[in-house]
């Protein structure tokens, strides 16, 4: 075991290397040759399907045996296989909760330096130098599932650097992060690597958050093969158009506006009509003295006095765990308040109790629609399809009505080609764009989006916007939770900033 | 959100002597108390345990406020399997009163006190001794003082944490199916879509967290250390020989008094 506390960087080397999940036909990735020389610091893109992950896997060599699939060609770190280099590499992987293995934040840390049969001292020496170098200056025993998305990436690093890997793995790190949490985790990433040298590939779609860290760029195509290598600066110049293409964020290219708005088919004058309406209508919904919470006794928020503008666009945002999205889930009458009311417009409410709490399921379809955070949570069918249809067979809509909008659906969002899918076999940006259009199928007048665009790919961002602001600009009352200043840019026509409640009661 | 799934445990009171004993010389004592006590239904056993135990818990620092907040289900549930079987246990003796299958008896009467102060007996220390029984440290116990496999231990440990995950993914989830429009009726095809969606949620975050787990060189062939060293001691083999004595003393008294009842005859 060294003893020093810093172990030697590690090299890689990849020849005619491939990857076929034993589910799938085709490999993930292919021949691909890649050397990485110890100490580089390697920012890894390419488009969803490029096998970006399963490399970053094979690397940590946690891809299991002949059962999990099939390897082809050559992969090594340091001259071995990673598999049999055990705590060489240390991975850190997207979603923050699925990765938090023990209760209390020093024992999780400590978990990677017992599997590796560090002696017993040694393990709370490095437990403790680990959390204060990432920056959590929190006691051994603090529970993990009280700590932010950012704090729980940020004990998945320390759990990983504990180890004293020479390589680090970075699977979209930041991708499920609100902003601050982006920040804490690039920096707590930087102060590790300049300490310990230690070589570092990293995943991400957002260019802009590691392009200071590193110091060389490799694209990887559709197929897995190599298309570009060499210098951040030079490779985002040259290959500015394959990366757009390929839904890379990268850095400096502006979103397209209006042209977005052009290329779904909408004319962008459209928007000047829709905003001159705006003004006479009265507001769709309207809080008063709202108090919001998921239980009676956990109240987040008081005292909200809102009103949601018809063919607006309203953002609303605040730091994580503020009641964005029990707010959200309340004004679509999911939530019941605690106290104080919602209240829908005459117009809206068309001829029901103004409380959309009130309302029963099938009467929000046509007024209120919700979009989850996470699609999965509000699927419901067994293909695509059916799941655009399951609201308009909620409304009794007869055969040919019901065919005629879920086919027109499908086209406008590029689902037609996987109307048979099972939704939950979808990539991340088809999920998303397939959760917006089921609840858009029944045309609410109110929609309400919980983070659309997080961990969203450029173009899906860029089609999702553009389907919004047109819907808006024919009347359509928008609420958005999103900590995404793009996104705010784009379509904050309101804003309600929600600011940490001094009267918020624990339970 | 998060800080609602704080466990249970961190707000319960300290009890002397109970906390430095291991989690698994707890459970240990625990089933060494109480096996007994199952092999009989007599009032004497039962009353002669409880009592005993009652003192050593209020000695450790129970307060019978403790007592109430913490044991309130087997103090309910105590009783109600005392009424059933007052009402339905084998009659015998003197009958007071009757209504279509129910009778009370002194027989009944008799099994209904016994029924009582033995679900007590039962589950009361159950309770107690592990009000403060932290997770991972009963993990630890049963793989470095039981030799109980790692990999199985810490698999379950760690998996068990995914289950606050999953109450929260029950909950968006059923509040997705009144937004989508299906929440009026078909309660049944709406638990069904939601299960199938739990069921493909949890073989997700499940095998993500295997992932996470064997990336950090969970399972590879290397003997494993123990950050946290569990240890038994003096208080625990103290316990275990409480526990036999209470069971030994309950049983000696019954068979004493002549009211030793086995279930078997």
């Amino acid at each position: 075991m060294p003893t020093s506390s810093v172990s030697s960087p590690a090299a890689i080397e990849a020849r005619g290397w491939g990857w076929r999940h034993a589910s799938r036909l085709r490999p993930a990735i292919e021949h691909l040759d890649l050397r990485i020389h110890a100490g580089e610091r390697v920012l890894l893109l390419g488009p969803s399907g490029a096998g970006k992950s399963t490399l970053l896997h094979a690397l940590a060599g946690v891809h299991g045996g002949d059962d999990e699939g099939e390897e082809y060609g050559e992969l090594a770190v340091d001259g071995v296989a990673p598999s049999a280099a055990r705590g060489r590499a240390g991975l850190v992987l997207q979603d923050p909760d699925s990765q938090v293995i023990l209760a209390r934040v020093g024992d999780d840390v400590a978990f990677g330096c017992e599997n590796l049969g560090v002696p017993r001292d040694e393990i709370w020496h490095r437990v403790r130098a680990a959390l204060a170098e990432v920056g959590l200056g929190l006691p051994l025993d603090h529970p993990s599932s009280a700590l932010s998305g950012g704090q729980k990436q940020r004990l998945a690093l320390a759990g990983a650097i504990a180890m004293r890997p020479g390589l680090l793995l970075l699977d979209e790190p930041t991708a499920n992060l609100d902003p601050d949490g982006v920040r804490e985790v690039r920096d707590a990433v930087g102060r590790v690597l300049d300490r310990t040298r230690a070589t570092l590939v990293v995943v991400e779609h957002r260019v802009d958050v590691w392009l200071d860290l590193v110091d060389r760029v490799v694209v990887l195509g559709h197929d897995g093969r190599l298309l570009a290598d060499g210098a951040p600066r030079e490779v985002l110049a040259e290959q500015r158009q394959v990366l757009l293409d390929a839904g890379v964020w990268v850095p400096g290219v502006p979103v397209p506006g209006s042209a977005a708005a052009d290329a779904v088919g909408r004319a962008s004058e459209v928007g000047a009509a829709g905003s001159a309406d705006r003004i006479s209508l009265e507001p769709a919904l309207t809080t008063r003295g709202l108090a919001i919470g998921r239980r009676a006794n956990a109240v987040v928020q008081r005292g909200l006095d809102l009103g949601i503008a018809a063919g607006a666009s309203t953002v609303v945002t605040g730091p994580n765990g503020v009641g964005k999205s029990t707010l959200a889930l309340t004004l679509g009458g999911l939530l019941r308040p605690l106290e104080g009311h919602v209240e829908a417009s005459r117009v809206l409410a068309a001829g029901l109790r103004r409380e959309p709490i009130a309302w029963r399921s099938r009467e929000l379809l046509t007024r209120i629609g919700t979009v989850f955070q996470e699609p999965e949570h509000q699927f419901v069918a067994s293909t695509v399809a059916g799941e655009l249809s399951v609201g308009l067979r909620a409304l009794r809509l007869e055969e040919p009505a019901i065919t005629a909008r879920v086919d027109e659906l499908l086209q406008r969002l590029r689902l037609d080609h996987l109307a048979r899918a099972n939704p939950f076999t979808l990539s991340g940006g088809e999920k998303r764009r397939l959760s917006v259009a089921a609840v858009l199928a029944t045309r609410p007048s109110v929609l309400i989006l919980d983070e659309p665009t997080f961990g969203q790919d450029r173009l899906t961002w860029i089609e999702l916007t553009a389907l919004l602001r047109g819907l808006v600009d024919d009347g359509l009352a928008l609420v958005s939770v999103t900590h995404d200043a793009a996104f705010i840019a784009e379509l904050g026509d309101e804003r309600i900033a929600l600011a940490p409640s001094t009267s918020r009661e624990f339970a | 959100m998060s800080a609602e799934t704080l466990p249970a445990v961190l707000d319960a009171p300290r009890l002397r002597f109970v906390d430095r004993v291991n989690p698994v010389s707890r459970l240990a004592a625990a089933m060494l108390l109480t096996t007994p006590l199952l092999l009989t239904v007599d009032w004497v056993s039962a009353a002669t345990a409880l009592v005993i135990q009652l003192v050593l818990f209020a000695l450790a620092g129970v307060t019978p406020s403790t007592l109430l907040r913490r044991a309130w289900p087997i103090l309910i549930a105590a009783p109600v399997a005392g009424v059933s079987m007052l009402l339905y246990g084998q009659p015998s003796g003197e009958e007071y009163w009757s209504f279509w299958l129910a009778r009370i008896t002194d027989g009944s009467i008799e099994l209904a006190i016994a029924v009582t102060v033995r679900v007590l007996a039962i589950g009361l220390p159950a309770v107690l001794l592990f009000m403060h029984v932290d997770p991972t440290e009963l993990a630890d116990g049963l793989a470095q003082v039981w030799h109980l496999p790692s990999r199985f231990v810490l698999g379950a440990l760690a998996g068990a944490r995914l289950v606050g995950l999953f109450i929260e993914d029950w909950q968006a989830m059923s509040l997705s199916r009144r937004a989508r429009g299906i929440g009026d009726h078909g309660a049944l095809r709406r638990f069904a879509t939601m299960a199938f969606a739990l069921l493909v949620l949890a073989i997700r975050r499940g095998s993500k967290l295997a992932t996470a787990m064997e990336a950090r060189g969970f399972g590879s062939e290397v003997p494993r250390t123990w950050a946290r060293e569990s240890r038994v001691g003096w208080p625990d083999l103290v316990l275990i020989l409480l526990a036999v004595t209470i069971a030994v003393v309950s049983i000696a008294a019954a068979v004493w008094a002549g009211t030793f009842h086995a279930v078997w005859s």
